[in-house]
């Protein structure tokens, strides 16, 4: 399932993208964001997978800097620390 | 086997009593700000209906905005996974759905079985929900069950608005009321932008026929006709595509008991 | 040397005049449905108290949302360079600048030259605005003068979990009827609007000295909250509404200056 957490507002589309049929719940994403902004929990389906936390989703822009905007540049990064490729940014 | 669904949104409560393949009640209430109080009348309205008592339950599943706080729920299921097996119940071809409520707005692509495969959800944001037919149809002092007609009963032209936000979008309208546009062109373009606002979340997760339209937007036929339009899709609507949601909680309750008697 | 800066946001229009380097007069107006009259009638008011006249002036620079149609303007600069300019000159350690407007919210980081380094802006969505207050203010029956001080007066620590001005004020109208007192109601929505301006200048990079301007910077609740989350102290000018208009007229004179 491609799960996309975030919104869209009137300054632009701040989405998260996890697809939880790639990610196998290592929690290595949990581990290197600054922000904190992932978790790992059950889904619907009864499987252990990374998601963006609830209380998180409505400030994303606020609280994510943003992958093509900052982390991109950092030495280790949500994209990088996932070995599955499961995680991709909107900005 | 009796199961039921009970569905806490942010401004309606919904409840669903199940049979076998039956839907034998259900009830739509505004909520309460009390969400104790919008489940339990939710849930009693639907019982009495089906003259039933709730340890008549095998199993109660909560979704929605206020799923986590229902006592007598055995479980809670997100709403997207609850919209998407409801929407599967009625119309089994379905493989996109569009749900739009007050406060939020989801596009959901499904399996053939009403697995979801790609969701996108919007609660963030006033522009992309009701709530903004709601600000209009304040402004413009319309009924907001008519909304949808008049803005398909163009005068002149569309008034195009350019503001996304719906703080902005209102004091524009207003100047545009002021300078003696008719309210049907105005209320014209906020259904375009709504409607093109709406297409842009359904594209991010790709649409495929059959097209599903659940929730309180579902009665817009102003925003309805103009997403036909542009996704080339004729919409199904269910006969109150409002309950969607609280279905899918009690189908699932279905399924999760099946499951655990079958262990 | 005399210059004017003029000011023209979406909700009030500001004039400046400086003469070397010192404000000499200035005059706010409300922006109203005619930018172009609200402009002329906040330039001629200011040099009427300056006594000066048109041909006095060296150079007159306009800023602001409505700085394409203005009267008395030979010159534009962005709102963005005229706030770091404005904000040095009444701070020199000026290095941040929060500029909370009716309809926008922008923070600038800025050397001490006041050559811009990086900004952020919103002027798109009504959160973290002056709109935002304006809305709850109306929802809560209350002066928007009377906001900032009513907040601190907060009894409960009330979380407003939207972060939309159109939900917030569903939300609000929630609490209300669940018998909330409305200063603590105020308390949780400018701690909300804080956190979206908070989250807009951490994005682009907070320095010390952080100067608050613009018409939200007279809210004392938000300017609080505001420096709590920044954990340092803010800076605001005695008149933050005028500080863009100073720093365009500032602009008009170094222009003028480079001949």
């Amino acid at each position: 399932m491609i799960a996309h957490y975030g919104y869209a507002d009137a300054s632009g589309e701040y989405y998260i993208i996890i697809d939880t049929d790639k990610c196998d719940g290592c929690e290595e994403c949990v581990k290197v964001c600054p922000e904190g902004v992932f978790e790992i929990a059950l889904d619907d389906y009864d499987k252990a997978v990374a998601c963006v936390k609830e209380d998180v989703i409505k400030s994303l822009h606020y609280v994510c800097p943003g992958y093509h905007h900052k982390c991109a540049n950092e030495e280790n990064n949500c994209h990088k620390a996932c070995a599955q490729g499961a995680i991709s940014h909107t900005w | 086997m009796k199961t039921a669904g009970v569905d806490i949104g942010s401004l309606t409560g919904k409840a669903l009593v199940l049979e076998d393949h039956n839907i034998i009640s259900w009830s739509l209430i505004p909520t309460n700000p009390d969400p104790n109080v919008t489940v339990k009348k939710a849930i009693d309205i639907a019982l009495e209906k089906a003259h039933l008592s709730i340890s008549d339950m095998d199993y109660v599943v909560s979704t929605g905005y206020g799923r986590l706080t229902v006592p007598f729920a055995q479980r809670n299921i997100t709403e997207i996974s609850c919209h998407a097996k409801g929407a599967h119940w009625f119309f089994p071809e379905v493989r996109t759905i569009l749900d739009m409520g007050g406060q939020d707005c989801k596009a959901i692509r499904c399996d053939d079985t009403g697995k979801v495969t790609n969701f996108a959800m919007n609660d963030k944001c006033a522009a992309g929900a009701g709530r903004s037919m709601e600000v209009m149809a304040d402004l413009l002092q319309l009924p907001l069950d008519n909304l949808g007609q008049l803005s398909l009963e163009i005068v002149e032209a569309e008034v195009p608005i350019s503001n996304t936000c719906v703080v902005f979008a209102k004091s524009e309208a207003l100047s545009h009321l002021r300078r003696g546009k008719n309210k049907s062109d105005i209320l014209a373009g906020v259904c375009e932008a709504l409607a093109t606002r709406v297409y842009s979340l359904m594209k991010r997760v790709g649409i495929e026929s059959e097209f599903v339209i659940s929730g309180g937007i579902a009665k817009n036929i102003g925003i309805v006709k103009r997403l036909t339009d542009k996704t080339g899709l004729t919409p199904r609507i269910s006969f109150e595509p409002q309950i969607v949601g609280a279905l899918g909680a009690a189908l699932f309750a279905q399924e999760i008991l099946e499951r655990e008697r079958q262990t | 040397m005399v210059t004017i800066g003029i000011d023209i946001g979406s909700l009030t229009t500001k004039a400046v005049i400086v003469e070397d380097g010192k404000i000499i007069a200035h005059k706010l107006v409300l922006t109203g449905e005619s930018g172009y009259e609200s402009v002329a009638s906040a330039v001629e008011e200011a040099m009427s108290l300056a006594a000066v006249d048109t041909k006095h002036v060296a150079k007159c620079v306009s800023t602001g949302v409505g700085k394409g149609e203005t009267p008395y303007a030979n010159e534009q600069a962005t709102e963005v360079l005229c706030a770091a300019r404005g904000a040095l000159f009444y701070y020199p350690s000026a290095r941040t600048v929060i500029d909370m407007g009716a309809e926008s919210v922008r923070v600038v980081r800025c050397n001490d030259n006041g050559r811009v380094l990086d900004f952020g802006l919103n002027d798109k969505c009504a959160s973290g605005t002056g709109t935002f207050l304006d809305t709850i203010a109306k929802a809560l029956e209350i002066q928007v003068e009377d906001l900032g001080p009513l907040s601190l007066q907060a009894k409960e620590d009330i979380i407003i979990t939207a972060t939309c001005a159109v939900f917030a004020e569903s939300e609000v109208v929630g609490l209300i009827v669940r018998g909330k007192d409305k200063a603590s109601i105020l308390g949780g929505i400018t701690k909300a609007i804080a956190s979206r301006i908070y989250g807009l200048a951490n994005r682009v990079g907070i320095n010390k000295d952080v100067i608050f301007i613009g018409g939200g910077a007279k809210n004392t609740g938000i300017s609080k909250s505001l420096a709590d989350l920044i954990k340092q102290g803010l800076l605001i000018p005695q008149d933050p509404q005028i500080v863009g208009a100073v720093g365009a007229a500032l602009v008009a004179q170094e222009r003028s200056q480079a001949g």
